[in-house]
């Protein structure tokens, strides 16, 4: 039988371009969970606040998801911060971080669904652009822009903020706040702050992937759960607190999802996609690019 | 003191007591009809949920005007079952315990009915059931009722709808991909699908199910469009049905017919997006605006309905779901009227015997509870421009291809 070409590259690119937006998704988890070892659950539920936040701009003012979402990035900005701050006082000054914590990001997850059915109803919620409808062609292979565009803002976001924490002072401090805190402090950077700057960077992010994600489906309030174990898992193997190992673990499991699809059936591309992250990590338990 | 004072006192009492009793038996006379169920109020299947209590409240509203049922007043008890089957046990086990309810309703959709029957069944109590599918097939529970215009083999009557116009063409195609969402609902039309498209001697070059939370649906399309069918069953929910549609126009699948079992297009908001892409593709609903169904009562409720529903953000048209509910609701006052009783085991076989006029036609249970005729529209949608809701209040947005009765036009292939 011939091995159909054209079908594999076509599988290769919607991969690819799936991965980028699981990137810009799993972004916040990788510093909340990877670099700061807060189990922020309720992620997902800020990335639909995100996507809520388009799309009132988008139906009222005719804003485009994407602008809304760089206007309102300081807007979630301090709502990490004052998140954060909240987290500290009532759980990790006391060191009660573990379970408490996670049962303050699942209360989280849930009253922030509420808000948003009691704010903007259940139903389904979209917007409108004029690259949405569109599809690009060339020779045998499609380029939806509905992909295109989440895809490269999702690059422009990652690359971004591997810049900030490579080459800044707050986030080389960011990254080093997981690891020695003592030595941050003689380093004279306070790290409650560090760190609450870096949780507030990662609520932030929520906001662009929202609109990402409004931009490729509709959205309801509960739809958030649907990526709660895809982000940690590729947070995961992707390597704890590694932007760029979380990026190639994502696009790994686009690509793994989109190629499974198409050849052997959709149903079998969780599975498999799973099954791939349960062997990186038999082979190296700290994911592809961890430490 | 006198033994006739004594006496006296005595009869004093005792007709003081009769009267309390006579006042305390009027109070009780008076309370009201308590009707019990839980709802999808939150997660996935809020958005039927919450449509379905509105009209479910505008009915108890609307026979409270009238002055109740046995001359009692109707209140609604409900709870809020997440959309998570694993609440509805208990909240039925609530509701009839402790809440005393007096008539069970169902939650909405076949996941949240499901859970609710074995409750329902050790406490005998007859059940209303509101768009379930196949639910009774495992539970063959002589007092349950069902809603949705599904027919006797309720898991086929979507499937068959489309199969049935996929017969009718000329010449009829020979090749039919099936595509559905990996749970129930899909599963139940896929496996329909499968057999009927077999018994009519098709051959599926492609048969492959999908996770409800896929992303992105071009690799299926791409895979759908490989395989080269002349008609495509699509059978899954409303986020997913989005995707694999816009899948299937961004790939430029072509085939003669797409859709046809797809829970989805029945929203205004899938249809708003979706738009121009609806366009040729059928799909199946329980109303649509035509002239064939303008049933008494239809038009008034769809329009008080429509006053509230955009207040509480739930569906803008409501002509899905929300005038079942209602029928449904009106079928359970009718049969607490016709019975005379709030006794189940009566009320469930007044409930088989009779006939029920309501907004949705007249209604008549078979044996295992569901309508004795099916009556599930396939459309083809035509004529859509943009992406505004209000375009779909035209029945000229809609061609019925099926049943026969509500027919209002031709097939058009292809579908692109």
């Amino acid at each position: 039988m011939e091995f159909p070409v054209e079908l594999f590259i076509n599988a290769l690119i919607a991969g690819i371009l799936l991965g980028g937006f699981y990137a810009a998704v799993t972004v916040g988890i990788s510093i909340s969970f990877g670099i700061l070892d807060i189990v922020n659950i309720a992620h997902p539920a800020f990335i639909i606040l995100g996507s809520y936040i388009a799309y009132i701009a988008n139906q009222r003012l005719g804003l485009d998801p994407i602008l809304t979402s760089i206007l309102v990035l300081p807007l979630f900005y301090y709502l990490g911060s004052l998140i954060y701050q909240v987290y500290y006082l009532s759980f990790e000054k006391r060191g009660q971080e573990a379970l408490r914590g996670l049962a303050f990001f699942f209360g989280l997850l849930f009253v922030t669904e509420v808000l948003l059915i009691l704010v903007f109803g259940v139903d389904y919620r979209y917007v409108q652009a004029g690259y949405i409808d569109t599809t690009l062609r060339f020779a045998f292979f499609d380029l939806p822009m509905r992909m295109v565009v989440p895809f490269i803002i999702s690059m422009v976001l990652l690359a971004g903020l591997q810049w900030f924490l490579s080459k800044t002072f707050t986030g080389r401090a960011i990254m080093a706040v997981a690891q020695d805190q003592l030595a941050l402090s003689l380093m004279a950077a306070d790290p409650i702050r560090i760190k609450r700057i870096a949780f507030a960077i990662s609520i932030a992010t929520a906001a662009i992937a929202g609109a990402l994600l409004i931009i490729i489906q509709p959205v309801e309030p509960s739809v958030g759960r649907e990526y709660i174990g895809r982000v940690f898992a590729i947070c995961v193997l992707g390597g704890m607190g590694s932007i760029p190992g979380m990026i190639i673990a994502a696009m790994l499991l686009g690509i793994v999802e989109s190629i499974t699809s198409t050849f052997y059936g959709p149903s079998w591309a969780p599975a498999v996609a799973f099954g791939f992250l349960l062997i990186t990590l038999a082979v190296r338990p700290a994911g592809l690019l961890g430490r | 003191m006198s033994t006739l004072t004594v006496l006296f006192r005595q009869m004093t009492f005792a007709l003081a007591f009769l009267a309390a009793m006579f006042t305390a038996g009027s109070a009780m006379a008076a309370d009201p009809i308590k009707i019990g169920l839980s709802m999808a109020l939150t997660g996935g299947l809020a958005g039927n949920g919450k449509a379905a209590l509105l009209a479910i409240q505008m009915w108890a509203d609307d026979v409270n005007a009238k002055g109740g049922l046995l001359g009692r007043k109707v209140q609604i008890v409900h709870y809020d079952d997440q959309s998570n089957p694993s609440t509805v046990p208990s909240l039925y086990t609530k509701l009839i315990d402790l809440d005393k309810v007096d008539l069970v309703v169902s939650p909405y959709g076949t996941n949240l009915i499901a859970p609710a029957m074995p409750v329902v069944m050790q406490k005998g109590m007859t059940m209303m059931s509101l768009f379930g599918v196949g639910v009774n097939k495992q539970f063959d529970y002589d007092r349950y009722f069902q809603i949705m215009p599904l027919g006797v083999d309720s898991g086929y009557a979507i499937p068959n709808a489309f199969f049935e116009v996929v017969k009718a063409m000329n010449p009829m195609p020979k090749t039919v991909a099936i595509t559905g969402a990996d749970a129930e609902f899909g599963k139940i039309s896929t496996d329909a699908a499968r057999d009927i498209a077999k018994k009519m001697g098709l051959k599926i070059v492609y048969d492959r199910s999908y996770p409800p939370a896929s992303v992105d649906f071009a690799p299926i399309a791409r895979a759908i469009q490989s395989a080269n069918p002349e008609v495509v069953f699509i059978a899954g929910y409303p986020i997913d049905s989005v995707g694999l549609f816009r899948a299937i126009n961004e790939v430029g699948l072509k085939a003669k017919l797409v859709g046809g079992g797809s829970a989805g297009p029945q929203f205004a908001a899938v249809k708003a997006q979706l738009g121009p892409m609806l366009n040729n593709a059928l799909g199946y609903e329980t109303y649509v605006p035509s002239e064939k169904m303008n049933f008494p009562g239809i038009q008034d409720f769809l329009k008080r309905y429509q006053d509230k529903a955009a207040a509480q953000g739930i569906d803008p048209l409501g002509f899905y779901v929300p005038p079942f509910i209602y029928a449904a609701m009106e079928i359970v006052g009718q049969a607490v009227e016709k019975t005379k009783s709030l006794d189940q085991k009566a009320l469930a076989k007044t409930m088989h015997e009779n006939s029920f006029p309501t907004i949705v036609g007249d209604i008549r249970f078979a044996k295992n509870g569901e309508w004795t005729q099916p009556r599930m529209l396939m459309v083809q949608y035509k004529g859509i421009e943009g992406n505004g809701v209000d375009q779909f209040r035209d029945p000229a947005r809609y061609t019925v291809l099926y049943p026969p009765a509500f027919k209002s036009g031709d097939v058009i292939v292809p579908y692109r």
